[in-house]
């Protein structure tokens, strides 16, 4: 199946919003009609013929050549297909995704799969700040899919998710799964400082040790969870290195106590 | 009764007539295989028949480590039952008892069916509060809290309509030890058919019932298949033969019922008349109460 192929003309002058390029907007298009649609976030009007040279193929797959970080909300609401996006994504990659496949082969803004609720999101570089996080005013974040992320991943990375399951292989900044009501938040290499801060829910597994871990969590012992080989072996599909974090037997933490206190973080036996 | 001969053993023309029934299936995984199987026994132990026990129930497979979603030694067991509503109650009360009680054993989904009963989204509220949901590849599961550690049980497991119930051997030799050679040689047989189980202890049952009593029961023994009550009643035993077992097989499906019956018939053929049976007939109720008839004379090897 050829690609409906957005090849990046030149860096644009401003920030764009790529949102109206996902698989199910595009269904049913012609080239004249895509070349068409608006992107601008500021005053001038910047339509995909201004930024993209278009070459046609099937919109249920779509590339886009030669990104920058300045792209943002790429894969916004997809609801199935594939975007592979060759190059840097800008923030937001993956919001509110539903469905299908999308794949950054370089680094990821901030709020990378925001509110995402399925599908699968591959990041082959790094990832900003508050990945899978909710913005201003949203209750949740993350609440389905899958994010995977090769390299390390910003503050705050699985903020508030909801559901769903994060990999990164690299390490997580300050704070990671702040706030984390459920889900599953594998990392690797660790993190910085405070991971799980007023987690009520969910699992945070450290495959290395943290900057400094909050003393509202408490300690468990050591276990060779059942658990944890269903997770191991889901997580393997995905990233066999992260997999490996999964070793039993790990040190159970229980917290935030300062709020529900129901979460857990799994880490390393030292 | 007509019958033909097959390498010396009188095969009756008849069939075998089978019901359709309600049935899920749940795979208990352990630290071994000896606490997967244990587990599975004790839930399964006690449903031979739906008259007395509400269910019938018995281990489809033995699961290696590979074949199991915790990659642990796992038994696949199937509980068949006559409605839907018993069939949830008897799941939920027997992995309740029988499997979340026995150390290290996880719970979860045998069967994908066009319906999902309850199993770890009722049992979950044993961990009082405790217990933690968690979401993987479409499945969900729930780690419940209990003293060696968590009893990990997936949510639901899937409901068939389509099974049947019924399927059925009566197996007549010279003596009783014979006839349970051939009984068991023919279940050895069908314990390699999957989606099949033959409910009774070993497989076996030796108190085949009629329908109804001179008494207020439902069932009671089938006087015409007892060897001791041969010449005081209306008998359809020959004179040769000396003690009767019967097979019971229950199945996912009408052709899985069929290939266990075959499979059964194939063993018993197999041993001979002189060490195992004289005569292989089936029960039914004249074709008129279940819908799926098994004939033996299509079953043969």
């Amino acid at each position: 199946m050829t690609p409906l192929v957005l090849a990046l003309r030149s860096s644009p002058q401003e920030r764009l919003d790529l949102s109206p390029l996902v698989p199910h907007r595009l269904a049913g298009k012609t080239a004249a009609e895509i070349s068409r649609l608006q992107l601008d976030t500021a005053r001038d009007p910047v339509t995909v013929a201004d930024i993209f040279r278009l070459r046609a193929g099937d919109a249920g797959h779509i590339r886009i050549e030669g990104a920058t970080d300045r792209l943002d909300r790429i894969g916004q609401d997809m609801a199935g297909g594939e975007i592979v996006v060759e190059g840097d994504a800008g923030n937001q990659a993956g919001r509110a995704m539903r469905g299908g496949r999308l794949t950054v082969e370089g680094n990821a803004g901030h709020w990378t799969a925001s509110a995402m609720r399925g599908g699968h999101i591959e990041v082959a570089g790094s990832a900003g700040d508050r990945l899978g996080g909710p913005l201003a005013g949203e209750t949740a974040g993350m609440r389905g899919g899958v994010v995977v992320v090769r390299g390390d991943v910003g503050a705050r990375a699985g903020d508030r998710l909801r559901r769903g399951t994060i990999i990164v292989e690299g390490r997580a900044r300050d704070h990671a799964g702040s706030r984390m009501i459920a889900g599953t938040l594998v990392l690797r290499r660790g993190a910085g400082r405070l991971p799980g801060y007023l987690m009520r829910r969910g699992t945070i597994v450290l495959g290395e040790s943290c900057d400094e871990l909050s003393p509202t969590f408490v300690d468990c012992g050591a276990h060779d969870l059942v658990a944890l080989r269903l997770m191991a072996a889901f997580v393997r599909e995905h990233s066999a290195a992260a997999a490996a974090a999964l070793r039993p037997p790990l040190r159970r933490l229980a917290g935030d106590m300062a709020v529900l206190g129901k979460g857990e973080i799994f880490a390393v036996m030292e | 009764m007509r019958s033909m001969m097959v390498r010396g053993i009188r095969i009756d023309d008849t069939f075998a007539e089978a019901f359709p029934m309600r049935a899920t299936a749940v795979v208990i995984t352990a630290d071994s295989m000896r606490w997967a199987r244990q587990a599975a026994l004790t839930m399964t132990g006690f449903a031979t028949s739906v008259i007395g026990c509400g269910c019938e129930a018995g281990i489809d497979a033995e699961l290696s480590s590979r074949q199991t979603p915790d990659r642990r030694p796992g038994v696949r067991a199937l509980i068949f039952a006559v409605s839907t509503s018993e069939l949830q109650k008897q799941l939920q009360n027997r992995v309740g008892q029988c499997v979340l009680t026995t150390a290290g054993t996880a719970c979860y989904a045998g069967l994908v069916g066009e319906e999902a009963l309850k199993l770890g989204s009722a049992l979950r509220f044993f961990g009082d509060g405790w217990q933690i949901s968690k979401r993987f590849a479409g499945k969900h599961y729930w780690r419940v809290p209990v003293m060696d550690g968590e009893f990990v049980c997936e949510a639901t497991t899937g409901l068939t309509k389509n099974a049947v119930g019924g399927g059925n051997l009566l197996i007549m030799g010279r003596s009783a030890e014979t006839t349970l050679a051939a009984a068991e040689a023919a279940t050895k047989a069908i314990s390699a058919v999957p989606d099949v189980i033959t409910p009774f202890p070993g497989g076996i049952v030796r108190s085949g019932s009629k329908v109804g009593s001179k008494y207020k029961a439902p069932a009671s023994t089938n006087e015409a298949y007892c060897p001791t009550l041969r010449g005081a009643v209306k008998t359809a035993l020959d004179s040769d033969v000396g003690s009767v077992l019967e097979i019971v097989i229950d199945g996912l499906t009408e052709t899985a019922v069929g290939d266990a019956m075959r499979a059964g018939l194939a063993a018993i053929v197999k041993l001979g008349p002189k060490r195992g049976a004289l005569r292989v007939s089936a029960g039914n109720y004249g074709g008129k109460l279940g819908p799926h008839h098994f004939h033996l004379k299509d079953l043969l090897p």
